[in-house]
Order: C-alpha cells, then structure tokens, then sequence
C-alpha cells in the first residue's frame, strides 16, 4: 500500500482581484426590451393617460376642450348608458358560455379522437380566419334570413315560440334579435376558445386516462376529475379571449342587431365618431376597462392560474 | 336500442363535428354566394348562378385598393410587431433584470383590453398630438396590438429552448453573431413564424382598432363595413372565397413539403 | 504521441465564482497535467460544473486566473479558446444533421473541406453510417459519441464533458466509460470530467479531485483516494467506509486508539490527524477489509488483529458477496462484505460475531468533522 503525503487543497496563492461583468453585458437586456416597451408605453399606456385627462374634461368642439374634473361624466354616461353596459356584458357572458360548450367537444376530438385526421381538423379550424371576419359575418345575414331555412325549420319546431317568449327573438325572425348577435359573438370568438382549450388537452398524458379508469373511474368520472381540471388551464385562457374582444364589439351588433341590441361599443363609437362628445365617450370607454379589467382579475385569482403570458 | 348506443358512445365526437360545421358554414355560404348574381345592391339572397364576379375581382370602385392598402400595413406590421416582440421574448427569457414585473403586466394588458378601449383612447392621443389620421398612424397602432401576441407566441418557443445550444455553439468557435444566426434564430424560427403569422392575420382582419384611428383611408375590412350599409358587392364574396382557398392551400403545401423531408431524412 | 506537444497545463490559480452572496466555487488553485484523463467528482451543487464552465469560458470566473499551457486565458470568450466542451444532454443542435454538428466547429473557424476529417471522426466513434440523420433520430449512447466528435474534431487541448454519461443506461454507461477512455488514450488529449458517479470517475481518471462545498477536499490517483481518505467526506463519498470514533491511548510507530470497549491499532503513517495521548481520533476501515468470525471461534483469530465484538441485525446476499450490518459498542451499524467462498451458515441475524482486520488497514481521520459527511441519503439519490 502506498502512501502518499500530499498537501491538503492548495492555499490560495493568487491575487483575489474580484471581477464585475461588464456594463455592457449587463445593458444587453434592456437594449433588446426598449423599443418595443416604449412602443407600448407611447402608443398603449399614454393615451390610456390622455383619455383619462379627457373624460373628466368639458367643453366643446368649437371652443376646445379643458380639464375641469367634472367627474359627473361618468355619472351621466352611467345611467344614460346603462342598458347598453349591461347588455354588453350579458351578450359576451352568454357568447362565451356557448364557445365553451360548443368549442369542449370540438377541441377534445382534435385532441384525442382525430388520429391523423388531426392536422385536417386543425386546418378547418383555422381556415376560416382567412377570410376577412366582417365578410363572415355577413354571411350570417343570408344565413339567418328571414323565410330563410334556417327560420322556417326553428319555426317549424316551434323553437321561436319559446325564444320568443323569452325575449331572445321575434316570433317570426331571428335576424336583428339579441339571438342573433350572441349567435354571430359565438361564432367569431370560437376559435379563440377552441386553440387553447386544445393546446392545454393535447397536453395531457393519455396513460392518466387509462389509470383513472384503472383507478375503477367511470369515463364520465374521469372527466371529471381528470380531463377537465387538467384542461383548467386552456378553459381559463380561452374564455379570456373570449370574453374581452366579445365584451367590448360592436361589429355583430351593428352587422346583425338591432337600435335594440346595441352594445356599449357601438355607443363609444358613436360618441367619438359622430357625435364628437369626447369627454362621454372617454368617460364610457374608461368605465368599460375597469369592469373588463375587475372582473378578469377576480376571474384569474379564482381559477389560481396567474401566469397567463 | 343499438342506434342510440352508438350516438352515446359517440356523443363527443357527434358534437364536435357540429361545431365544425358551425364555423364553416358561413365561409361556405361566402363562397356560394360568390357565383350569385343579385338582384339589387345587396348580396343577401340567391338569385342565380353567374361568373361575372370571378371575371372581374377588380371590377368594384376603391375595393381592390382598399385590399392592396391592407395588404402592406399588414405586412410591415408584422414585420415591426415581429421584430419589436422576439427582442423582447428574449430579454423576458434569457436576462434578469428590474420591473420584470411591470413589463410583464405592460405586455398583458394590450391582450386584457376591449379593442374599442385601446382605440378610442390611441385616437384621443393622436388628437390631441395634431397627428394626421391615415396610413402611419394605422400602422402604429397595428404594431401595438400585435406586439404583444408576438411576445406570447415567440416566448414560449425560447423558453423550451435548451440555453447549452448556444452554449455549445460558443464553444465551438462561434461568436456572438455567428451563434444568432446559426443557431438561435433557426432553432426559434417556428416561435417566429407563428407569432408573425399571427401578428399578420390581426392585422389584416382588423377592423375596430382602424376603423378609429384610419380617418379617411380606407382598408379592406372598412370597404367591407361600407358596404353592409350602401350595398355589398358580389366581388367581396370573390376575395373572401380566394383568401380562404389560397391560405388552405399554403397549409397543405407547407405539411406535404414537410412530409416529403421527414420522409428523405429516414 | 504528437499532439501531447502542442497541449499544455492547465492551470487555475485562486479561481472563485460568487453569485449575489452564494459562494459556488471559492477560491481554488488546480492543475491538470497535460495528457492526462482528470475527474471532478462531487454531488451536485459541489461546484465542479461551474469550475468545469469558467474553464470553457462559459462562466466568468469572479476571481482568480485560467492558464493553458502558460497562457493566460481568463479574458477570452469561449470560442476563442482552444477548449471544446462535451455538454450535459449533449447539446446537439437538433436543425443539423450529424455530419453538419461535427463539421459546426471547422467551418466557424473558416474551414471549407471538412468532407474527409468529418468522415474520419465519425468512424472514430463509429457512426460513418448515420451522417445524415437528425440528432433525435438517433439512440442516447449514439447522440452521446456525436457530442463527443462534434468536440473532438477540433483537435482542442483539453476536452470538457460535463456529466456526459449521465443520461445512459447502466450498461451503456459502463460500455461508454470504457469507449470514452480508448478515445483519450487514442488522441492523448486532456480530459477533464465532471461527474457525480464515484465509481465512473475511478474507472476512468487518472486523476481525481473530490469536490465539496465549492472547494477540493482531496485529489489524488483513484486508489490514493479510496485508501487514503483524509476527510470524512471524502471516506463516505467514496464507495462506504465504517467510522468508529475513540480515545488515543499511545502514539507511537503504532497509535493505540481506545474504542467500543476495546483497543485498536493503526499504523502513524496512515493517520493524517494531529494525535495527542486522551485526545479524539476517528478510525476508519473499509467494509471489505472486515473478516466476520462466529463468536464461538473468537479464540481462533489471529493476534495482532484489531477485534470488535458485535451482532448481526441484517444480512443482504448480492451473489459475488453477502453484506452485513453489525450492531456493536464500536458503532450502531457497522458494514461488513464477505466474499462468498465458504459460506458460514451461522452468520445470519442475530448471531454473536466477532470483525477483526489487519491494523494496517486502519486509517485515522479528525474527529472534530461530521462523521456522516458524503453519506448518501434516499434523497440525495432521488
């Protein structure tokens, strides 16, 4: 056996001169984020500033406008307005509450049912975003036409008696009817509900299927308490995406509504375009934000996903 | 009853392939009705089957214009939004550095807002800025909304990028450009191209954000919103069907080619 | 061999690297001689990768100085370093074909015709066959020797793997092991090797340094280190050693160490800790140096054998050994291996049994360390 009488470790002979990275590296990132933060800061955040400044300014065009914090804007929009809110948010609830119940099963079949029809399905899916969503739209006034098709096999059915009664349509037409806007709402948001919701299932491991059934779970119970809160993610994102464009459109009203179903963004359109009442439109558009911005934000602490970007 | 054991075994599948046939019906009542020859300024019920659409696309005052004009914001918006958003995708996941936080919030927000909001108040800026409404300040804004789709989209490709590639590239011999263009771009290019893909598709379709900030210039998806109140043209029928077509087409050409070089690399 | 010309030292002198407050590597001076295959060896978080990466350049070293072959280096980016790196997971650039990763390095460097010697690399590793495949087209063990060309062909002075085996399969990893070291014994480069393996820094290295905590606890010729330990941690870390601690009795050519009731002895060479009569000394002796005698043939035991008395609590069959845990005034759990030649069928749980060993297998340690330093726990492993 040999033993060797080694020093132990080294002492440190060298001069401990300590080195800073340099400032050049250090600068790397905040080089690569500065044009596009200033970008958003500029063109996002400063007119949100501006228009805050305008909804609590008076005046008119002809002899300009000028701060004077009359807040009570924003309580005469309120209730001049407040049927337009309420529908608003009525319609995008109802709208995205349908892009989930219709969007669940599609996204589910891409997911694991379309084996190599997969890429097809997915195709189809987004296809249709090509072309133009105003032309869309308009298709839906052929489609839901009076004496159309579509109204005569509702009407046959009597399906129009009872939404009538309800208040959703006429009893004999479903074009320029809440019906038809939450219809037209749910089919341009669809496929901001069905990308992620797909994106969040085609995650999931198939063999957790298998265990859960192995685990004695019923499909319907392993639905339950597997597949759908694994896809809590994908539910979250997408009625996200659904719900703020929907809250805030005033295309599908305008296009397939009626003066009765106008929403809040056809109301803010008016104001800035026609009218020229800065200050309301400015004092409508605020409010809208703040709703949208309390209700995503109780919605995202509830469901406890935060990192959303 | 087999029948009715079979829709319940089937149920998702059934409901699924309904929602599809919601979402294509309209692009299929666009493209029917593209051969329709109306009776007056309005193309809302079939009358009978023509081509005259399809000879002349063009053959509507101002529309292709309009298409040509939304053609080129869309474009340079993407290449801004691009741009703009894969620096900062790489700063949010390759660097440490302050108000990380409020960046992050910065770029959330413009996706957490009703359209009409950012537009209504973007125009109030460009008011009270004296700016001339048109083409650049459309521009601008589309850049805007489209940034942060951008960062979304490209970010999560860099963050499933393993950082030792790059490192392995230094390693062997490549300095900082050489490693960008050899190893990083290539490796996040489909992140890149999903989020221009993106950023092009919102800004071509976008209407609301425009519709405020455009003044009297006049994009594609205006001309189209005009024409629901004076009358709709059959040729819009014409460049809706062949948007459709061209993009399915791209799509199937781009898997095919795919296909054909997973195949020659075995 | 001629490239052993060309190469050089390498050479770390005071090197540290801090991040915020948390010391990863504190000052360390280091050299790995030309030629020579040089482990790393430590559990993760010991800082052998981060000094692995302030020698690519990948890490900027907060103190001290790189130097290769008399050169300073410290200042240079990676890839002005005549350095190539083996990474962890390979790092294979998965939009290149394999001939194109092992060709990456030439053609920066602004080689054009790299048809010949990336040919000859491949077949070095014996992958002539797969140029034209996408890495993840290929095996584990296969993506790991294209790792190990794509470094190779650049003819560095040292070659750098970080964990390269740590992916594989036990048996893939014992087959590249022995793989790793004919390539380095063929082209005589230096290998530096990061790993947390014991038993593959020993088949391999010439050299071994055992990190802890940032620093060297100990550097030396694999068998050096397994009979020499001079830390408690490095006893523990490598491979498993029985530590019993007692009072020095008398130190003379032989220390006489009082311990579990009885006397011990061990050679004054083999004790690296300073010794004073009534003072503490840790003893330790591998569990494979321990014969096992029945306690009814205590008076058979030769003299001059270092004797503990003790009981059986568990005894584990592994085919060439059995392996035994014995409970005993010495220590709560002493590990014994015996050599399964002639099978005593008393030694089972529970029997009175008596360890004795050759006191010149005694090594004596410090007893003012922690007794279970390196010890591996389930968590440690998971």
């Amino acid at each position: 056996m040999t033993v060797t009488k080694e020093a132990p470790p080294a002492p440190v002979t060298a001069e401990l001169k300590v080195r800073k990275p340099s400032t050049r590296k250090r600068l790397v990132p905040y080089w690569l984020l500065l044009p596009g933060i200033l970008w958003l800061l500029v063109f996002f955040a400063l007119p949100l500033v501006y228009q805050a400044s305008t909804s609590v300014q008076t005046g008119s065009l002809e002899k300009g406008f000028e701060v004077t914090w009359h807040f009570q804007t924003y309580w005469d929009a309120l209730t001049d307005y407040y049927p337009q809110f309420i529908r608003s948010l009525l319609y995008a609830g109802t709208a995205t509450l349908l892009c989930l119940l219709l969007g669940y099963p599609l996204a589910y079949l891409i997911a694991f049912k379309a084996g190599r029809w997969r890429n097809v399905v997915l195709v189809l899916v987004i296809a249709p975003f090509f072309t133009s969503f105003l032309i869309r739209t308009l298709a839906w006034k052929t489609i839901l036409a009076d004496g159309g098709a579509v109204v005569d096999v509702l009407n046959t059915l009597h399906v129009l008696d009872v939404t009538s009664w309800l208040g959703w349509t006429e009893s004999n037409r479903v074009l320029a009817t809440p019906m038809a806007v939450v219809c037209g709402l749910t089919y341009n948001f669809l496929p901001f509900m069905i990308l992620p919701l797909y994106t969040s299932l085609e995650r999931i491991d198939g063999r957790l299927h298998e265990a859960a059934g192995d685990l004695y779970a019923t499909p319907a119970t392993t639905f339950r308490k597997v597949t759908f809160p694994l896809s809590m993610p994908g539910v979250v994102s997408g009625t996200l995406l659904t719900f703020i464009p929907a809250s805030g459109d005033y295309v599908n009203a305008e296009l397939l509504g009626s003066t009765d179903t106008k929403m809040v963004g056809s109301v803010i359109q008016t104001q800035f375009l026609r009218v020229l009442d800065y200050p309301t439109a400015a004092a409508l558009s605020f409010i809208l934000m703040a709703v949208v911005l309390i209700m995503v934000t109780v919605y995202i602490r509830r469901s406890g996903t935060e990192d959303l970007v | 009853m087999p029948v009715l054991r079979w829709i319940r075994r089937n149920l998702i599948v059934i409901a699924g392939l309904l929602t599809l046939a919601y979402m294509i019906l309209p692009n299929v009542v666009v493209m029917v009705f593209s051969f329709n020859k109306p009776n007056g300024r309005f193309n809302y019920a079939w009358q009978r089957f023509s081509l005259d659409a399809w000879k002349d696309p063009c053959g509507v005052a101002d529309m292709c214009g309009s298409l040509s004009l939304s053609l080129q914001i869309a474009v340079w918006a993407t290449v801004g939004a691009t741009v703009l958003g894969t620096m900062i995708s790489f700063a949010l996941v390759r660097y440490r550095f302050r108000a990380r936080g409020a960046i992050n919030s910065l770029i959330f927000l413009p996706m957490a807002m009703p359209e009409v909001v950012m537009a209504a108040s973007l125009l109030t800026l460009f008011l009270n800025m004296g700016a001339q409404l048109g083409f650049w300040t459309v521009l601008i804004a589309h850049i805007m909304f489209c940034l942060s789709f951008v960062v979304t989209a490209v970010k999560a490709r860099v963050m499933s990028m393993d950082p030792r590639l790059e490192e392995a590239a230094r390693d062997l011999y490549a300095g900082p450009v050489q490693t960008f263009l050899r190893v990083t771009l290539p490796i996040a290019a489909p992140g890149i191209a999903a989020g221009a893909l993106l950023a092009f598709a919102l800004s071509f379709d976008d209407f609301i954000i425009t519709n405020f900030n455009a003044g009297s210039t006049v994009t594609f998806p205006m001309f189209v919103w005009g024409s629901a109140q004076r009358g709709t043209p059959v040729q819009i029928n014409v460049i809706g069907t062949a948007m459709f077509i061209i993009a399915v087409m791209v799509v199937v050409v781009g898997q095919l080619i795919a296909n054909r070089r997973k195949n020659s690399a075995r | 061999m001629t490239q052993q010309q060309t190469g050089g030292d390498v050479r770390l002198t005071g090197i540290s690297k801090t991040y915020g407050s948390f010391a990863a590597v504190k000052p360390l001076d280091l050299t790995v001689p030309q030629g020579s295959f040089f482990a790393l060896l430590g559990a993760s978080g010991c800082g052998k990768t981060t000094t692995l990466r302030m020698i690519a350049g990948l890490e900027e070293a907060t103190t001290g100085t790189v130097s290769l072959g008399g050169q300073d280096i410290t200042g240079l980016p990676p890839y002005k370093r005549p350095v190539n790196t083996v990474f962890q997971s390979y790092a294979l650039f998965p939009h290149l074909d394999i001939s194109e990763n092992v060709a990456f390095g030439l053609r920066r460097r602004g080689i054009r015709s790299v048809k010949k010697q990336v040919d000859e690399m491949l077949e070095l590793v014996q992958l002539g066959d797969f140029a034209k495949r996408k890495p993840h087209q290929l095996s584990g063990g296969q993506q790991q020797r294209v790792a190990v060309a794509r470094a190779l062909i650049n003819h560095p002075q040292v070659l750098l793997l970080d964990e390269p085996l740590g992916a594989l399969d036990l048996k893939l990893r014992r087959q590249m092991q022995l793989e790793l070291k004919r390539i380095q014994t063929e082209v005589g480069i230096t290998f530096i090797h990061v790993t947390h393996d014991q038993e593959e820094a020993m088949t391999m290295a010439d050299t071994v340094a055992v990190m802890n905590g940032g620093r060297v606890e100990q550097l030396g010729a694999p068998a050096d280190l397994y009979e020499n330990p001079r830390t408690t941690f490095v006893a523990n870390f490598l491979g498993t050693s029985n530590l019993i601690e007692g009072e020095v009795v008398s130190a003379d050519t032989d220390i006489v160490v009082a311990a579990g009731g009885g006397k011990l002895r061990l050679p004054t060479d083999r004790c690296t800790a300073p010794t004073v009569n009534g003072g503490k000394l840790l003893l330790g002796v591998r569990p494979e140096k321990i014969s096992l005698a029945h306690a009814d043939d205590a008076d058979v035991i030769a003299d001059g054998r270092n004797r503990v008395t003790g009981r059986i609590v568990d005894s584990s069959f592994i085919g060439v050994s059995t392996q035994y845990v014995v409970e005993s005034p010495a220590g709560k759990a002493l590990q014994v291996y015996e050599q399964n030649i002639e099978r005593d069928a008393r030694l089972t749980p529970g029997a009175e049994v008596v360890l004795h060993w050759n006191p010149a297998h005694t090594f004596g340690l410090d007893a003012a360390q922690d007794i279970d330093a390196g010890v591996e726990t389930v968590e440690d492993a998971a």
